[in-house]
């Protein structure tokens, strides 16, 4: 039975308002359950998702770009909540590197997430209530899975290519391991086949954070009509850090006052760096869900590739026709390269065919959200060269 | 809507040094080749190109492989001396490893690894026994500089020089098979001699192997 497709996704805000969202969304019904890692049989639910471009007649011009751990489908779109440009705008459009005029791309909010896709805010149908912490612990693999039933849905045999950076990498790694035969291409940008213990100790943090908020309620809040704004708030600080690098928070703030011309002796927000976090906490709020948070970081934090398959990484890419690309950056310590190259390793120990970069930047884990140009120029060249194998019969 | 390949403009190399040329000309076409210190991809380019084969390379230096990259080749930023022995036996149809050899820092190794995960490796080297090398060491007592080494002994990468009669008796070593030698000349064009032999040794500025393992 095919799923029922209604019109436009929607997103619960705040004090139960309900707002309808741009894109599409794929209503997955009861009958047709997803088994999650955890066991359970999970249905119904809603898949939001967003493409730009138009699919071709053979259906073989498409990329899935999978976003990382506090993104979102809109990519190259102003975000309906925020109104802040898409997060990827200047890697995808007409004329950009994945180009909207050729390439027909997709990306679906995940499984677990909070615009539009079934997660812990959205109302529980056995109960009439927000899911909470009912809401099943979720893995990167299962929302690998969520995302297959879209590009089924949409009747897409093989994707050109899946992308990602960060956890948006992890789905990339995940989708090239379980379903080699739909991924022509694979680019995992900043990203490893496991989190790290440093890694999963940054997320712990950040939870407890949200967790120790009293108006966290034991994950209730929103039955209770509160919201724990200020452990999401320090969760988003701690995180935001461990996204730049010194030398950039350095080149960015150095140790310059806010508004001031002297120290004020108190806890204010007296140093520069101190205001930019605490903003980036306060809006971070706005537009996602503590619950979600908590979801979320912990399928990264539960990730690690090669436990599926023997202990032994590259056995997940045994036999792999795909074409890979990794992306690394200098100043990223959150995936520093040395993650990459465990993965080059791997690929390279089944001799697949795998280009590995790394780019010279400053700016840390969040460089693969900026406007670099020597990251563009290879993915670039990357896709050109995946594309000429892909629609020019040239031998692999 | 347009096709979704679109060449980035750049047309392929039709043309490759003399002594790329020669190596490539081994090449089988369709073969999977890993070129190992590939550089700015041009001998990997003329292969996928013009013999159709599966490249992929490794280089060193970033430069050369997000140029490599960015041409849509498959390369990947390595050293041959710690990454060749991630990959499997006979991974590949040919290996390549062309002017390199003499600046690893244990070619012993990287040789037994070449003729490993390749069925057929194909090394070239420029020789240190060529009689104009062998004339200034003796005339002037210096280390010689020419064409082939062209850089001051403290500031040269090539740090394990050999003649090609050295070359020879380490692949006896490592029972490898020469299935074909030949020396070029300063220009890399081919010299009418075979290698190994003396006057291949005396007259070759550079040999080129054809090699396979014994077993």
């Amino acid at each position: 039975m095919t799923p029922h497709v209604s019109n436009k996704p929607t997103t619960t805000m705040p004090f139960g308002r309900v707002v309808e969202l741009p894109g599409h969304r794929l209503d997955v019904p009861a009958t047709e359950p997803l088994r999650l890692d955890c066991g359970i049989d999970f249905a119904p639910f809603t898949i939001a998702y967003q493409t730009y471009g138009r699919l071709n007649a053979d259906k073989s011009n498409a990329i899935l770009v999978c976003h990382a751990l506090t993104g979102d489908q809109f990519v190259a779109e102003p975000h309906p909540i925020t109104g802040k440009p898409g997060w990827w705008e200047h890697m995808v459009g007409p004329g950009r590197v994945l180009d909207t005029d050729r390439f027909f791309i997709i990306c679906i909010n995940v499984l677990g997430g909070c615009m539009g896709t079934t997660g812990p805010k959205e109302i529980n149908p056995a109960t009439g209530k927000p899911w909470g912490l009912k809401f099943p612990v979720i893995t990167i693999a299962d929302m690998v899975r969520a995302q297959v039933r879209v590009i089924d849905h949409l009747g897409i045999d093989q994707l050109f290519c899946v992308i990602g950076g960060s956890m948006g990498g992890m789905q990339v790694l995940q989708w090239a391991a379980a379903y080699p035969e739909r991924v022509f291409s694979a680019v995992p940008i900043a990203t490893a086949a496991r989190h790290s213990a440093q890694n999963i100790a940054f997320h712990e943090v950040g939870r407890q954070a949200i967790i120790a908020d009293p108006d966290w309620c034991g994950g209730d809040y929103l039955e209770r009509g509160v919201r724990p704004h200020r452990g999401l708030a320090v969760a988003r600080m701690a995180a935001h850090i461990t996204y730049l690098s010194e030398a950039a928070l350095h080149r960015k703030f150095g140790r310059a006052l806010q508004d001031r011309e002297a120290l004020s002796y108190g806890f204010d927000a007296d140093f520069q760096v101190e205001s930019y976090l605490r903003h980036q906490g306060s809006t971070f709020v706005e537009r996602f869900d503590a619950n979600s948070y908590l979801y979320i970081t912990r399928a990264m934090d539960y990730f690690d590739l090669a436990r599926d398959y023997g202990g032994v990484l590259a056995n997940a890419f045994r036999g792999t026709k795909t074409r890979f690309c990794i992306v690394s950056f200098t100043s990223d310590w959150l995936f520093p390269t040395a993650e990459s190259r465990a993965l080059v390793h791997a690929l390279n120990a089944v001799a697949a065919n795998v280009s590995f970069v790394e780019i010279e930047t400053d700016k840390g884990h969040d460089a693969f959200l900026l406007d670099e140009p020597e990251f563009f120029a290879t993915l670039a060249g990357f896709l050109n060269g995946a594309a000429e194998h892909r629609w020019n019969g040239t031998r692999r | 809507m347009n096709t979704p390949f679109a060449p980035n403009g750049k047309r392929p190399r039709a043309s490759i040094r003399v002594d790329l040329q020669i190596i490539a000309d081994m090449v089988t076409p369709g073969a999977r080749v890993l070129d190992v210190g590939c550089g700015d991809g041009a001998l990997l380019d003329y292969l996928v190109h013009f013999k159709q084969v599966d490249g992929r390379g490794i280089e060193i230096s970033q430069e050369g492989v997000n140029a490599c990259v960015a041409q849509g080749l498959s390369v990947i930023q390595g050293d041959a001396e710690t990454d060749l022995k991630d990959y499997p036996s006979d991974a590949f149809d040919f290996v390549i490893l062309s002017q390199t050899l003499q600046a690893m820092y244990d070619p012993k190794t990287v040789l037994g690894e070449l003729v490993r995960i390749g069925r057929r490796a194909i090394v070239s080297f420029p020789n240190f026994g060529v009689w104009h090398v062998r004339l200034k060491l003796l005339v002037y007592g210096k280390m010689p500089v020419t064409d082939s080494y062209d850089t001051a002994w403290y500031e040269t990468p090539n740090i394990h020089l050999c003649t090609i009669s050295d070359f020879v008796e380490l692949c006896d070593d490592l029972d490898i098979v020469i299935e074909q030698g030949m020396v070029l000349d300063a220009k890399g064009r081919p010299r009418s001699l075979r290698a190994p032999g003396t006057l291949a040794n005396l007259l070759g500025e550079q040999g080129l192997f054809l090699l396979r393992r014994r077993t």
